[in-house]
């Protein structure tokens, strides 16, 4: 039962990330893809250093030093705030990624008919980059999982932690550490398989 | 705040404690996994299918495991089947065991992108089996695959912070250790990520460095 409501606190802390770590990714990008000055230098050291620091390290920082500058925060808000910001520097490399590889002609073109940057990304560059980032996307999605267990440090009872104290209550570790080693399974497994039939549904509807 | 790193100062001895541990579990658990991986990719490149499909589920196991419940099952778990660690090597093992099977997955990604002829070559120069593993396809594995390595390391540095909530005495918890004596949270943590920053990019500029070698090389 521990070990359910664990998994709901996996999903949804991970899914939070996700909600806002992609998109925070995509601006990130947006701004080093389109060169603004001092912001575009901010978002690459942000990256070399987030893709440097362990997430518990992170979530310590969040949670110890926020209070510091007289902003209180609860466990849960530090790990949705440090999972987002660490996905999110990931994120910014896979959309920057796709960015720099779409072609330049196909701007100019949205350019030469008179549509405006917003309008063209709206229409004509996000349609393509996020179906060539998907399954990056999805992948830093399961590697998000994986490091979720790092909220645990400031008291969060996600899945790991859950396993861990039934352990401690029934002096038998292994059987809810291989239950919740199924249950990680199975998440990863539903984000995979989403991908796929994503992936799916697009070439049948754009046959490409 | 500048007060706070001032303090972080003081107590540099526990931090750079910490760093050298981290650094060393790492370069002990790379070359672990560097090498176990090396046997994983062997086996899965092996004829026996019995034996490459066994490798197959316990990479894919492994893949699919958060690496902090595997450091818990090699904890806490094994003692109960009656394999007993203290929390450093049980640190090391995990760190090892869960690594191998990405390096192994790594191996075997160049290894089927290595040009047949070099293993050939080897054949006609006369090495079999291992040795023609450990002399020719092995180097030109390493060489194709430095990158994907260096990233591969570089996430092994990032796991050893995990192992503060066993107690080794790694970067992060000697941060932790100073930030709850004097509560400087913003100095202690934020001095720790600057030295995993350093040793990142002491990562990245040897594989910069290995791959310059191997340009020269070819």
């Amino acid at each position: 039962m521990a070990l359910a409501q664990g998994a709901v606190a996996t999903v949804l802390l991970s899914l939070a990330g996700i909600a806002v770590g992609v998109p925070a990714g995509l601006v990130f990008a947006l701004i080093r893809w389109a060169k603004i000055p001092i912001l575009a230098q901010i978002v690459a050291a942000y990256v070399s250093v987030i893709r440097a620091t362990p997430l518990v390290t992170l979530v310590l920082l969040i949670f110890f030093a926020l209070p510091g500058i007289g902003i209180p925060v609860d466990p849960i808000p530090a790990a949705i705030i440090s999972l987002s910001l660490n996905t999110a520097a990931f994120n910014c490399e896979i959309w920057r990624s796709a960015l720099n590889d779409f072609p330049k002609a196909q701007v100019e073109a949205a350019e030469a008919t008179g549509m405006s940057p917003v309008v063209a990304f709206r229409y004509i560059i996000f349609p393509q980059i996020w179906r060539i980032s998907l399954p990056a996307l999805v992948n830093e999605i399961t590697l998000l999982i994986k490091n979720s267990p790092a909220v645990a440090i400031v008291g969060v009872v996600d899945i790991t932690r859950a396993a861990v104290r039934i352990g401690a209550q029934t002096y038998d570790p292994l059987p809810p550490f291989l239950i919740a080693t199924v249950m990680y399974a199975v998440i990863v497994f539903v984000f995979v398989k989403a991908q796929a039939s994503i992936e799916t549904a697009m070439t049948r509807k754009f046959d490409f | 705040m500048l007060q706070e790193f001032s303090i972080v100062l003081d107590h540099k001895d526990r931090l750079l404690i910490g760093l050298g541990n981290t650094v060393w579990i790492a370069t002990i658990s790379t070359i672990l996994s560097t090498v176990i991986g090396a046997a994983l990719a062997m086996a899965l490149m092996s004829r026996h299918v019995m034996l490459r499909r066994a490798v197959r589920v316990f990479i894919d196991a492994m893949r699919c495991v958060p690496f902090l419940l595997l450091a818990y099952i090699v904890y806490y778990g094994l003692p109960s089947l009656g394999v007993r660690f203290d929390n450093l090597s049980a640190g090391i093992a995990s760190l090892s065991l869960y690594n191998a099977a990405y390096m192994g997955e790594i191996l075997r990604g160049a290894w089927v992108s290595l040009p047949k002829e070099y293993a050939e070559a080897g054949e006609a120069y006369g090495f079999h089996g291992f040795k023609l593993f450990h002399r020719i396809i092995m180097p030109s594995l390493v060489l194709a695959a430095v990158p994907v390595l260096g990233n591969q390391v570089i996430q092994i540095v990032k796991d050893t912070a995990f192992l503060t909530i066993i107690a080794v005495p790694e970067l992060t918890h000697e941060a932790s250790a100073i930030q709850s004596m004097y509560y400087v949270p913003f100095g202690a943590f934020v001095a720790a990520i600057a030295l995993y920053w350093l040793i990142c990019r002491m990562v990245e500029f040897v594989v910069q460095y290995t791959e310059h070698l191997a340009d020269l090389r070819r």
